[in-house]
């Protein structure tokens, strides 16, 4: 479960968010500017609420009457971001392996297996990210993201840096994860028809404001 | 081949020395305040980046001058290091070494700070989304990525060291078998008769030296933008 109930005063405008969602993918939609990738990253610890509380899983990661602010490192969080990230100096399979060695869980072997086959990556664990394709980079950032076993995973335009084939070479990946992997998640888009297909929740931002949140049936009353 | 006299080989291996403690020494400190100029502000920052460069500037005899007023027998810090630790860095080779480290510290200081301005934050945020806590992310992604920049930075500050002169026999002399490196050295041979040859036999080394050092640190910053790629 994800509650949000915060304000930010952003540049322009103020950024205002509340919403409890016990969704499998809470999706947040708007378009460029309405302050998703700013809500995600308050949710992922990255920016500081100026008021409110998040909680997510029951653990209270920021609430400012009380002082709190998990940092993000703390906070239990998968991150996919809409340019992989992965670690240059490392291999595949050291890229992935990073999030289990940083939390300090024991080697999981199966698990690994299972992520692995999920995605599709086992041909590539000895290659270097940089002899990767877009859509091979941006399953392998899912996998490292799962494979640190998050309680929640924050996705932020994932797909928006590829072109359609791709698009569309991903997108199963993701239905699979969410109906497989048990993992809730946010996933930002200003794409309505990725949404359809992936999210149960949806929040609709616009100007910094939720403006409608409920099922994907949402999507459709957007002008 | 040239032959070398025990006088010169007492010079050269006491240079090599003094240029290795040096830069080992001076290596921690120097990727601290590059990473501390790269990344953070503070106030008194151009006056510590400025402080670093000093010796690049300052004449190396007030390098040397202001050393042994600090560094010296009677001088506040080494005076305090010699009756407290033992540590006694006047007309030994100890001074030398820290002669050196200071000369060669803002050339050492330079890629290491340039290559750690090159890497990506978005990686260290990655890291840190990923479970890393700070110190973790720094041991893990930063310094793995600056690490061509450490070396390319270790390899100049060597070179630096190796070759210093000013700031060296200003604050610790010129004492054969303690403290006349090879700069030192060619100095008194081109001051006494017949001195001629062997002098022209340590300035090639010297050039071999430098020569060396200067190749490696460029194959280091290749290196350094190779692995930026994910090569």
């Amino acid at each position: 479960m994800l509650r949000v109930d915060i304000t930010k005063r952003l540049g322009e405008f103020t950024l205002s968010a509340s919403f409890t969602s016990e969704g499998r993918v809470t999706g947040l939609f708007g378009a460029s500017g309405s302050g998703k990738t700013s809500l995600i990253n308050i949710i992922a610890g990255l920016l500081r609420p100026d008021r409110g509380t998040i909680v997510i899983d029951g653990e209270t990661v920021d609430d400012s009457t009380a002082g709190i602010h998990v940092p993000t490192w703390r906070r239990r969080i998968g991150y996919v971001f809409q340019d992989a990230r992965l670690f240059p100096h490392l291999d595949i399979r050291q890229n992935l392996d990073y999030g289990r060695r940083m939390n300090g869980h024991a080697d999981d072997p199966a698990q690994r297996k299972r992520v692995v086959d999920l995605l599709d990556i086992a041909a590539l664990l000895d290659r270097r990210p940089g002899k990767l394709s877009g859509g091979e980079r941006q399953r392998v950032a899912l996998g490292r993201a799962l494979l640190s076993r998050p309680r929640l995973l924050l996705l932020d335009e994932p797909l928006g840096a590829l072109d359609e084939g791709r698009k569309l070479e991903i997108l199963p990946y993701l239905v699979r994860l969410r109906d497989e992997a048990g993992v809730p998640m946010v996933y930002v888009s200003h794409d309505a028809a990725e949404l359809r297909q992936l999210a149960t929740r949806i929040v609709m931002l616009r100007h910094g404001q939720v403006t409608a949140f409920g099922g994907v049936k949402v999507l459709t009353a957007s002008p | 081949m040239i032959e070398i006299s025990p006088t010169e080989w007492t010079a050269i291996l006491l240079s090599l020395r003094v240029a290795v403690i040096a830069t080992l020494v001076a290596t921690p400190f120097g990727i601290a305040l590059a990473w501390l100029l790269a990344r953070r502000d503070f106030w008194g920052k151009s006056l510590l980046d400025a402080a670093v460069h000093l010796p690049l500037v300052l004449p190396p005899v007030v390098t040397g001058y202001l050393l042994l007023l600090t560094f010296g027998r009677r001088g506040l810090v080494g005076g305090w290091l010699a009756d407290h630790l033992g540590i006694v860095f006047a007309f030994r080779w100890t001074g030398a070494a820290l002669a050196c480290g200071v000369m060669s510290f803002p050339l050492l200081v330079r890629p290491i700070r340039l290559s750690i301005e090159a890497i990506d934050q978005r990686l260290e945020q990655a890291a840190e989304t990923l479970g890393a806590a700070p110190w973790r992310v720094f041991a893990t992604v930063t310094l793995p990525l600056a690490l061509p920049g450490v070396l390319a930075g270790m390899v100049l500050g060597f070179a630096k060291a190796i070759g210093e002169f000013g700031a060296t026999i200003t604050f610790v002399s010129n004492i054969p078998g303690e403290t006349q490196t090879i700069s030192s050295a060619i100095y008194s041979l081109i001051q006494t008769p017949d001195g001629d040859s062997a002098a022209a036999r340590l300035v090639v080394i010297s050039i071999v030296l430098a020569l060396g050092a200067l190749v490696a640190a460029e194959w280091f910053a290749r290196r350094a933008t190779a692995r930026l790629h994910g090569q």
